[in-house]
C-alpha cells in the first residue's frame, strides 16, 4: 500500500524521527515560555504516533494503530494535568517563564 | 486468539487489581457523598483498601496470562506487587499525623496514591508495551499532581512543573522506543518481543527502540544520567509525598526495567548489559559526590535514593537469576529503610510545629530525642551496607551476582562509591550525636514512633528474622522470569 504511492516506510520514519528531535530541542533549547514545553511534549508524541502508524500501515497489523489511538488519549489528560500545574505555578509566581522556574537548585 | 475473559473466576490472578480499581472509585465516591468527613478518616480507609489488597495478593496465589496476553501475573509480579502496596501504606500511615502542615489534609491525596499505586500494579503486570504504558501514565498522571498538592507553596509547584515536564519527556522517549521495537520485531507483547529477536538479526533500529525504551525508564527510576528532576522534586515536594516518591514508584519502575530487559531482550543481554552497566556506575559515583555538599535532608535523602538504584542495578548488570534475585531483595530493604528515614524526618518538628528539613537543625538530636537519634544512626550504618544490618546484606548479593559474572571492575566501583557515600551518611550522626544541640523538639506521635521501632527491629535482626524468608520469595520471583 505505502509502495504503491511511491512513499515508503523510510519516509515516515525520518519525518517521525524529525519531528520528535524538534520536540526534544523545543524542550531543552527554548528559554522563554513553558506552554512552548507543553507544545513540544505533543510534537514528541505525534512523532510517535506517525511511528506507530506507519508500522502498522507496512506490518500490516493493527495494533500500531490502536497504540497510537492510546496515546492520543493520554496525550490529552497529561496536557490538561500539565495546564493545571501551570496554572497554579503562575499564581504563585506571577510568571511562566522558563528562567523563572530556580527556586530549587543545589 | 481467542479470547480468555469468560468468567468471573477466571480473572483471579486479577482480583488485586480489579479490588484496588473498584475500590479507588469507593473512596473518591465516598469522600464526595459523605458530608464534613475528615480527610484523615479517607486516608485510614485508602489504608485499609491497600492492606486488604495485599491480603488478597498474598492468600490469594494466582498465575496466568490475561486479557490476550496483555497482563501476566507470576510470582515476579506479586512479589514486587507486595512490595508495592506495602510501601504505599506505609507511606500513607507515616503521613497521617502531619498532613495538615504539609498542605496534604485532602480527600483527593490518599484517592490519587490509591490510583498511582493501581498504575504500579499494571506496570508490574505488563506482558505487552501498551498495558506497559497505560500503567506508567496512570501512576504517573496521578503523582504530577501529588508532587504540587500543596497548591499555595511556590516550591511544590515548582517540583510539579519540573516533575511534569521531565516525566512526560521520558513518556515521549519511552514511547519512541516503543514504536521501534514494534516496527522491528512486529509485535507489542514483551514474550512474543523476545521470540522476534536473535543474537545474528538484530537490527540497528531495534537497537535504537531498545536504547530509547531503558532511557525512558531510567527516567522513572532515576538513573544517573536521567536523574536531574530527583532532588528538585523530592525538596520541593512536601515531606509526605516525597516518601512515597521515594519508595513506591521506583520499585514498580525497577520492577519494570527487568521485566523488560531479560524478558524482551534476553537473546540481545550483551547490549542492553553495557547500559545498564554504564548506569549503575554513574549513578553509584555521582549520587555518593553530589550528596556530600547538601544541608537539605530531603535533598540529600534524593541523592541517597540515586545511588541505592545504582547498587541495585549492579544486581540486573549481571544479566542471571542470581541477579535479579539480589535485585528483588534490595527493592524490599530499600523499602524498608526509606519508609524509616522518612518517618524519622516526619517525626521532627520544632516547638513551634515547623518541620525540620536541614541537617544542622538536627543538632544535638541525641540530647533532645535519643530514641529518633538512635533510630536515625541505625538507618544511616545500614544505609552505609556496614554489617550486620539489613542494608549489608543488600548489597552483598547485588555484589555477589555481579563477581559471579565477572564484573570486578563494577564490583570495585561499587564498594568504593560505597565507601565515600559513607561520608555524607556519617555526618548526620555526627551532627546528632556530638554537635551542641540548639533547637527543642515536638513531641513525636504514637504511630510514628510504632513505624520508626519496627523498621528498626527489622534492620537490626535482619539475619535472624526475615533473612530467609525473604531470600526465599525473591528466589521464587527471580526464578518464574528465567
Amino acid at each position: 500500500m505505502l509502495a504503491a504511492t511511491g512513499i515508503g516506510i523510510g519516509h515516515y520514519l525520518a519525518v517521525g524521527a524529525i519531528l520528535f528531535t524538534l520536540g526534544v530541542f523545543g524542550i531543552f533549547l527554548n528559554r522563554k515560555n513553558i506552554i512552548v514545553i507543553l507544545m513540544s511534549v505533543e510534537l514528541i508524541l505525534l512523532a510517535v504516533n506517525i511511528n506507530f502508524v506507519a508500522f502498522s500501515a507496512q506490518l500490516g497489523d493493527l495494533a500500531g494503530q490502536i497504540f497510537a489511538l492510546l496515546i492520543l488519549t493520554v496525550a490529552a489528560a497529561e496536557a490538561a494535568i500539565g495546564l493545571a500545574i501551570l496554572v497554579i505555578f503562575y499564581r504563585n509566581r506571577g510568571t511562566i517563564a522558563v528562567e523563572d522556574v530556580n527556586q530549587l537548585k543545589g | 486468539m481467542q479470547s480468555d475473559v469468560t468468567s468471573f473466576a477466571s480473572l483471579a490472578p486479577a482480583y488485586p487489581e480489579l479490588l484496588m480499581a473498584v475500590g479507588a472509585v469507593v473512596v473518591l465516591l465516598l469522600a464526595l457523598f459523605w458530608k464534613n468527613v475528615r480527610p484523615g478518616v479517607i486516608a485510614v480507609v485508602a489504608i485499609v483498601l491497600l492492606l486488604a489488597t495485599l491480603a488478597v495478593l498474598v492468600l490469594q496465589p494466582a498465575s496466568g496470562v490475561l486479557f490476550n496476553g496483555i497482563v501476566i501475573v507470576d510470582g515476579f509480579a506479586r512479589y514486587m506487587k507486595a512490595l508495592v502496596l506495602g510501601a504505599a501504606a506505609a507511606t500513607v500511615m507515616i503521613s497521617l499525623s502531619n498532613s495538615k502542615e504539609h498542605g496534604i489534609d485532602k480527600f483527593e491525596y490518599s484517592v490519587l496514591v490509591l490510583l498511582a499505586t493501581l498504575g504500579m500494579m499494571i506496570m508490574v503486570s505488563a506482558n505487552d508495551l501498551m498495558s506497559l504504558y497505560i500503567g506508567l501514565e496512570l501512576q504517573s498522571l496521578a503523582l504530577y499532581v501529588v508532587a504540587a498538592m500543596k497548591r499555595e507553596d511556590p516550591r511544590a509547584a515548582e517540583a510539579g512543573i519540573k516533575y511534569f515536564v521531565l516525566g512526560a519527556l521520558s513518556s515521549g522517549m519511552l514511547l519512541y522506543g516503543a514504536s521501534l521495537v514494534y516496527g522491528f520485531t512486529g509485535t507489542t507483547q514483551l514474550d512474543q518481543i523476545v521470540a522476534a529477536i536473535t543474537l545474528e538479526t538484530r537490527s540497528i533500529g531495534l537497537i535504537f527502540g531498545m536504547v530509547f525504551l531503558l532511557a525512558g525508564i531510567a527516567f522513572k527510576i532515576s538513573a544517573v544520567p536521567f536523574h536531574m528532576w530527583t532532588p528538585d522534586v523530592y525538596e520541593g515536594a512536601p515531606t509526605p509525598v516525597t516518601a512515597f516518591f521515594a519508595a513506591a514508584p521506583k520499585v514498580a519502575a525497577m520492577a519494570l526495567f527487568i521485566r523488560v530487559t531479560t524478558v524482551s531482550f534476553g537473546p540481545i543481554t550483551k547490549d542492553w548489559q553495557q547500559i545498564v552497566i554504564f548506569l549503575s556506575i554513574a549513578s553509584m559515583v555521582l549520587a555518593s559526590f553530589a550528596a556530600i555538599g547538601q544541608d537539605n535532608l530531603k535533598r540529600l535523602l534524593a541523592y541517597s535514593s540515586i545511588g541505592h538504584v545504582g547498587f541495585a542495578l549492579v544486581g540486573l548488570s549481571a544479566g542471571t537469576a542470581v541477579g535479579v534475585e539480589g535485585v528483588a531483595v534490595y527493592m524490599a530493604i530499600y523499602v524498608a529503610m526509606t519508609v524509616g528515614i522518612f518517618a524519622c524526618v516526619l517525626a521532627l518538628r520544632t516547638e513551634d510545629g515547623r518541620p525540620v528539613e536541614t541537617i544542622t537543625a538536627l543538632a544535638g538530636l541525641a540530647q533532645r530525642k535519643p530514641f529518633v537519634a538512635a533510630i536515625i544512626a541505625i538507618l544511616m550504618f545500614s544505609l552505609i551496607g556496614l554489617p550486620p544490618l539489613a542494608g549489608f546484606f543488600a548489597k552483598w548479593q547485588v555484589f555477589l551476582a555481579a563477581v559471579e559474572q565477572n564484573l570486578f571492575v563494577l564490583a570495585v566501583i561499587g564498594v568504593l562509591a560505597s565507601a565515600v557515600s559513607a561520608f555524607y551518611y556519617l555526618r548526620i550522626i555526627k551532627v546528632m550525636y556530638f554537635d551542641e544541640p540548639v533547637a527543642k523538639f515536638a513531641a513525636v506521635p504514637g504511630e510514628l514512633t510504632a513505624v520508626m521501632a519496627g523498621v528498626g527491629f527489622l534492620i537490626v535482626t535482619y539475619f535472624f528474622t526475615v533473612a530467609r524468608p525473604l531470600t526465599d520469595a525473591a528466589h521464587a520471583a527471580a526464578g518464574s522470569l528465567f
